[in-house]
Formats: C-alpha cells, sequence, structure tokens
C-alpha cells in the first residue's frame, strides 16, 4: 500500500529532482545585530544585473568609433524614447555597484567572514571587485568625450610607467601608442565580451560557493553563543531574506530613476585628441585616491621611477588585501585579530582623506 | 726626456691658448676702463642686436680695433665718431640701405628704411634743420639697440605707444608743432591698447596706422583705407554707402567720424538709433532718411538681442536641470552670427539690409528657443513620470513589508 503523506512530485521535480525545492526549502541566514551588512551582495548582484540589461539596450545604438561614438550616445540621450532614461541608470547604476561592492568587500573584511572556510569565497569576490573596476575603467572612455578622453590617457599612461612590461601594457591597452580609435575598440571589446565572460564565470563560483559554505557568522558573536550569552537564531532564505532582500532592490530602483530623473548624466564635449587637455582632468571617484597618492610622490624614490613606485605600492597592497585570509591565521582560529582590523580601518581613512583632498 | 715633456706641454697649451682667443679689440678694452659716458657705450653694447651678430664698435665707427695706441681712434685708420642729429640717418642707412650687405644676416630683412623715413613728417623736418624731430637713436636706442620682436625693446608692439609718447606727451617739448600731446592717453582707453595688453601683438599701435619709418598721419581722404587694411569688410561696405560721397561732400573724416581716432573703444547697439548714446544723431535730424533708417536698425538689432537672450535664457535653464540641449545651442550660435553679420552691415547704412539679417537671426533663435521650451517639457514629463513610479515602488516596498509581518 501506498504511503498517503507521500507528496506528488511537481513539475520542476518531476523533471530535475527535488534538489532545488529542499535547497531553498533547507537554506537559512544566520540573524545576528550585522544582519544589514548580509544585504550588500545581493545588492550588487542586483545593480549588476541592472548593468546587464541596460547595457544590452545601449547596445543597440551605440558605435565605438571615434567618429560616431560621442554622436550615437547624443542620439540615445535625445532621439531614442527613453533612452537618456537607459543611460543614465546604466551610469547611475554602475556608479552604485562599485560603491556597493566595496561596501560589500569591506563589511566582510570587518566581519572576518574570508576566515576559514571561505577562503575562496574571498578571492574570488577580490577578483570580481577588480573586474568591476574594470568595467568602469573601460566603460569611462566609450562615450568619447573630452574628460572620459583624457582620463583614460593619464589612466593609461600609469601603467605605462611600470619598467619592463610598461611599453607593452600601454600598447597593448591603447592599441597603439596614443590614444585612439583603436582604443576606443579595444576598450568597448574589453567592456562588452570579455570583462562579462569572467565576470559571469567568477559570479558564478561566488555565488555557488556561498550557497556551498552558507553565510558566516561573525567571530564576536560565534563566541557570545558559545558562551550562552546569545541564542543561535536564523530565518528562512526562501522568502523571508529574499523579500527584505527585495525591498532594498525596489528602494535601489527607485534611487536609480530618481537620479536619472533629476541628474541625468551629462554627455559633456566630444573628444577633441589635438586640442590640450582641459584643466582639473581628474578620474572618476573610485581612483581618485590613487590618483591623488601618485600626486604627492617626489620625482624618484630610492632607484625607482615616483609614478612607478607608487604603482608597484598599490599593486603590493592590492595583493595583500586579496590574501589577507592567508595572513589572518588569529581570525582563522576564531581569535580577536585587532591587527587586521585596524588596518582596514586605516585603509578607509586612507581612501575618504585621499579621495576628498583629491576633490578639493 | 721630463724636460722635452714639459717643453712639449706648454707649446701645445700656448698654442691652444692663442687659437681659442677672442679677436682683440681694444675699443672695448678701453672704454670698459673709462668712467662716467665714455664707458657707457661698452657697457651696453654687450646686449646689443649689433654685437649679438657679431659687428664690432668699428664697423660703425671705423678706427683700428687692434691698435692699442690713441692712434686707432684717429682719421688715418677711419674713424667716425659719434653723428651729429641730423646725420645720424645717414650714418645707418650705410648698412641698412645695403641689400647684399645687410641680407648676409637676415634675408628677409627691408632695407628702405631711409627712403620712407624722408618721406615722413620727422624726415622732412629733420632735413629743414629741426633737431627735435625722431631720427633712428630717438626710437631704437643706441649701443642697447634690440630686435623689434624682443619684448624689451623700444620698438616691440606693446612698448612703442611708450616711445612715441616719450615726444608726443610732453606738452612742453611739442608745444612749437600745435598738435595734441593726449593721444598716447586717449589710445590707451582704446579698444586696440586693451588687446596688445592682453598679448595680442597684432592689436594696432601708433606705427600700425601712422607708419613707422615713414610715419605722417592719415588725412581725411585716407582713414577709411587706413582702417580698411585690417577692418577690410566694414571698409569695403563703408565704400559702397551713401555716407561715402556724403562724407566726402562735407569734408568728414569716414571711420573716425562715429569711432574717433585714438580713443577707439568698442561699438555698442546703442550708438546706433536716436537714443542720446547714438552717434547717428550727431549728424540726422528727426525726419530725414538717415534718422528714420537709424531708428529702423536699431529697433531690428533690439529685436534679434531679445530673442537671442529667451532662447540662451531658456536653454541654460534647461541645461542646468540635466537636459540634453548642445544640438540646440550650437543652432543658436547660428543666430549670434547673424548679429554679428547684421552689425556688420550697420555700415552699409542700409536698414533692410540689416534687417534681412536681423530676421534670420531672430528666426533661428526662435526655433533654439522651442527646443528649450520642449526640453524643459520633457524634464517636467520625466519628474511626473518619476513621481508615479516611486509611489509604484513604495506600493510595492509596503506590500512586502506587510506580507513579511505576516509570515512572522
Amino acid at each position: 500500500m501506498a504511503n498517503s503523506n507521500c507528496k506528488t512530485p511537481n513539475w520542476w521535480e518531476q523533471r530535475f529532482g527535488p534538489g532545488m525545492g529542499e535547497f531553498l526549502r533547507h537554506k537559512t541566514v544566520p540573524v545576528t545585530r550585522h544582519i544589514i551588512w548580509y544585504y550588500l551582495g545581493g545588492m550588487t548582484l542586483f545593480l549588476f544585473i541592472i548593468q546587464v540589461l541596460t547595457g544590452i539596450l545601449l547596445l543597440l545604438y551605440y558605435r565605438p568609433t571615434p567618429n560616431d561614438a560621442f554622436e550615437s550616445v547624443q542620439y540615445i540621450m535625445t532621439q531614442v524614447r527613453f533612452g537618456w532614461l537607459i543611460r543614465s541608470v546604466h551610469s547611475w547604476s554602475a556608479n552604485l555597484m562599485i560603491f556597493t561592492a566595496f561596501a560589500h568587500m569591506f563589511s566582510v573584511y570587518f566581519l572576518k567572514a574570508y576566515r576559514k572556510p571561505r577562503e575562496l569565497t574571498w578571492l574570488s569576490g577580490m577578483l570580481l571587485l577588480f573586474i568591476v573596476l574594470g568595467f568602469g575603467f573601460s566603460g569611462y572612455l566609450l562615450p568619447w568625450n573630452t574628460l572620459s578622453f583624457f582620463a583614460t590617457k593619464v589612466g593609461t599612461e600609469m601603467a605605462g610607467s611600470i619598467p619592463g612590461i610598461g611599453k607593452w601594457l600601454l600598447v597593448f591597452l591603447r592599441g597603439g601608442q596614443e590614444v585612439t580609435g583603436a582604443t576606443l575598440t579595444r576598450f568597448f571589446g574589453f567592456h562588452v565580451a570579455v570583462l562579462p565572460g569572467l565576470a559571469t564565470l567568477l559570479l558564478l563560483i561566488h555565488l555557488l560557493l556561498v550557497q556551498r559554505l552558507g553565510m558566516s557568522v561573525p567571530p564576536s558573536v560565534e563566541r557570545a553563543i558559545a558562551e550562552g550569552r546569545t541564542p543561535q537564531r536564523s530565518m528562512p532564505f526562501f522568502p523571508n531574506f529574499l523579500l527584505r532582500d527585495a525591498i532594498g532592490w525596489y528602494a535601489a530602483l527607485g534611487v536609480l530613476g530618481g537620479l536619472a530623473a533629476i541628474f541625468p548624466w551629462e554627455l559633456g564635449t566630444k573628444a577633441d585628441p589635438f586640442a590640450a587637455a582641459p584643466a582639473g582632468i581628474r578620474p572618476e571617484w573610485y581612483f581618485l585616491f590613487a590618483f591623488q597618492s601618485l600626486k604627492y610622490l617626489p620625482a624618484k624614490i630610492l632607484l625607482l621611477e615616483g609614478e612607478f613606485a607608487g604603482v608597484l605600492g598599490f599593486g603590493l597592497a592590492a595583493l595583500v588585501w586579496t590574501l589577507v585570509p592567508f595572513l589572518d591565521r588569529r581570525a582563522g582560529s576564531g581569535a580577536v585579530s585587532r591587527f587586521f582590523t585596524g588596518l582596514g580601518v586605516f585603509v578607509i581613512g586612507y581612501i575618504i582623506v585621499l579621495s576628498v583632498l583629491a576633490l578639493r | 726626456m721630463k724636460y722635452s715633456m714639459t717643453f712639449i706641454a706648454v707649446m701645445f697649451f700656448s698654442l691652444h691658448s692663442a687659437l681659442a682667443a677672442p679677436p682683440k679689440d681694444t675699443c672695448i678694452t678701453c672704454h670698459s676702463a673709462l668712467e662716467g659716458d665714455l664707458a657707457k657705450p661698452a657697457k651696453l653694447f654687450e646686449g646689443d642686436v649689433h654685437h649679438q651678430a657679431g659687428l664690432s664698435c668699428a664697423d660703425c665707427h671705423g678706427g683700428d680695433p687692434n691698435d692699442e695706441s690713441m692712434e686707432a681712434m684717429s682719421r688715418v685708420k677711419g674713424f667716425r665718431a659719434a653723428p651729429k642729429k641730423n646725420q645720424t640717418p645717414d650714418f645707418c642707412a650705410r648698412c641698412h640701405s645695403d641689400a647684399a650687405y645687410m641680407h648676409r644676416f637676415n634675408p628677409q630683412m627691408r632695407v628702405d628704411q631711409l627712403s620712407q623715413y624722408l618721406t615722413s613728417i620727422h624726415g622732412k623736418r629733420l632735413k629743414q634743420g629741426d633737431s627735435k624731430v625722431a631720427a633712428c637713436v630717438d626710437c631704437h636706442g643706441v649701443h642697447n639697440i634690440l630686435p623689434a620682436s624682443d619684448t624689451r625693446s623700444t620698438v616691440y608692439p606693446a612698448n612703442v605707444a611708450a616711445t612715441c609718447s616719450h615726444c608726443h606727451s610732453d606738452p612742453a617739448y611739442m608745444k612749437a608743432y600745435k598738435i595734441p600731446t593726449d593721444q598716447a592717453a586717449r589710445y590707451q582707453k582704446s579698444v586696440h591698447a586693451e588687446t596688445l595688453a592682453q598679448g595680442d601683438t597684432s592689436s594696432p599701435t601708433c606705427s600700425t596706422c601712422h607708419g613707422n619709418h615713414g610715419a605722417t598721419p592719415p588725412g581725411v581722404s585716407s582713414v577709411a583705407s587706413v582702417c580698411g587694411t585690417c577692418h577690410v569688410f566694414f571698409a569695403q561696405l563703408f565704400e559702397k554707402s551713401p555716407h561715402q560721397a556724403a562724407f566726402a561732400k562735407l569734408g568728414l573724416p569716414g571711420c573716425v567720424q562715429c569711432h574717433s581716432n585714438h580713443e577707439i573703444v568698442r561699438p555698442t547697439d546703442a550708438w546706433v538709433g536716436s537714443a542720446p548714446q547714438s552717434v547717428c544723431i550727431t549728424c540726422h535730424a528727426p525726419g530725414d532718411k538717415g534718422y528714420t533708417a537709424a531708428q529702423a536698425m536699431s529697433a531690428d538689432l533690439a529685436k534679434l538681442n531679445s530673442s537671442l537672450a529667451r532662447a540662451e535664457n531658456v536653454l541654460d535653464v534647461a541645461e542646468r536641470a540635466g537636459m540634453e540641449v548642445s544640438g540646440a545651442k550650437l543652432e543658436l550660435a547660428d543666430a549670434n552670427e547673424a548679429l554679428v553679420k547684421a552689425r556688420v552691415n550697420i555700415h552699409t547704412f542700409d536698414d533692410s539690409a540689416v534687417r534681412k539679417l536681423t530676421d534670420s537671426g531672430v528666426e533661428i533663435a526662435a526655433k533654439s528657443y522651442q527646443a528649450g521650451v520642449a526640453a524643459l517639457r520633457e524634464r517636467d514629463y520625466r519628474r511626473k513620470g518619476l513621481g508615479i513610479a516611486l509611489i509604484a515602488i513604495v506600493l510595492a516596498i509596503s506590500g512586502l513589508y506587510l506580507k513579511i509581518r505576516q509570515m512572522e
């Protein structure tokens, strides 16, 4: 006799088995006083999806040549129905995504969520952050306006200051010695093919690791639970956490719409490669701290060119930051690691102070 | 062996020193050791353009620069003392009028300075024995002469007015000539002095209109030609205008009649018409044809100005609101160009020619204004759309919040 409690499998389960449904029913999210930070990853993912969708729509009209790029964006902004909205949302969302990606990275850092066994989640996240910065750098040039043209010139010159591979890297990035149409085509290729491919792959790995290892509970909370000072609490991911996520996404959509309608993203003037660089040229806000730091460096540091020393310093700092899960052994064993917390505070302070100085 | 090597070394260095030593110039050596006015030429000559070109004192004054005795300055050695004022032009012209000689230094250099000078009022008076007038050294200096392209030169464009005013602004010095001495002061208020001070060395200074070596005041009949060398279109339009014949008949100078001569200030649209600032009413009276035409041109300019201001204003508001109006702004530049052309065509003194241009400008400005209004409408539409979208988003968020509360 068949068991009367046995539930008939639904359409999905008939084809793919009970895996996904079971997974969603049993996936939980720890509830701690730090839960607000848990939404930043989902928010970054949401903004990335917005980027993909608006980017595809922009591709319908954008033409990546020096003669047409500026005019095609101008056409999108003025002639295409809701083109202004799509382009402004794409630009604002890009900036918000970089902000939330940084915020997500720092929240993971301070909550020590990178500690064992989530080292690979941190590594894939850091690589995603670098890719996001690459999206910002390559996308900035695409409207081919004066500011983006000269900012790209300065940015690629920095890469060219690296001894040995600098010249090769500069030519690789620019597609020649100067920023020209070849650079535009190349950056377009990076922006719409190379980087999205890499980002999708890394994103899948990152999400897979998050699902596989679950969300981290901060060491301080773990200790409190172990000592009985606080109960261990959690909530179902679906639908409780996801609905909360959705509230944040709706709010982000409202903010994006507001920014696009009230502060449409400026187009500027068309780039003129033969014109002098305008005064006060500077990169996007997320590169300001590095740009300002390089300005303070002397022409020579020991035997190295000042600019190269700066680029090398930032490269090493980024490498150390990426390898933090392997360096912070105290956090790995659940102990308090004040040094790395202090380092994080210093890095945030450094970024804020240098960025403010660059804006003055 | 040791002594032989020392001897060879001494000989080598002696020979080297003899070959490397500059040519002997006893003029500089002796005059540098003197005091007062006799030392001055030797000290000044160091920076002089002639010294830079490799010339020595003897190239102008003759004598023997190798002779260390006073014989160097004897007539036998061809010595020529400092020339008197009336001898100066010929003294300088010995080289400066010699094309074969001058082109060794600069193939582009003119050699007609003396012949020009002799046609000038300065040259003519000097010939008549007036030693107060300017000759070469009065403008160029002596022994410290710099090329005209050197910013320190007395004849560098930005310094010419000061050089001329050295004599021409001195009432006591100019008293005998019975000519005004306020030209430099008035010139300093002009648009020409303003642009020259801003670094535009093509801006006119005294010598641009009066000539340099052939300096002479332009006569009443030639003023339009002088101004027309730069202001070509204005001069051509004026020549075809009814004012050309009328001014000639009345003996009035062309451009200067309305624009003045030295104090040429930036003209405004208020100069045209019948308002108190107008220059037209200095000759025309109510009821005459010119007065009516002036009123019509003034009204047309005012109409285009107000159309432009209205369009610029609405486009600026739209631009500040983040709207993309660069295309409309570019079109408005054509209307501004029409205004410039209309202002130039004032010199036809034909109100219908001016109206044709102002009307085209007004039409373009009206289109730009409409583009600005459309941009502001679009801005309002976007904001209304945003409002509706935000209401929908707030409702969705409220629904989600209630659902979460219901579940938990």
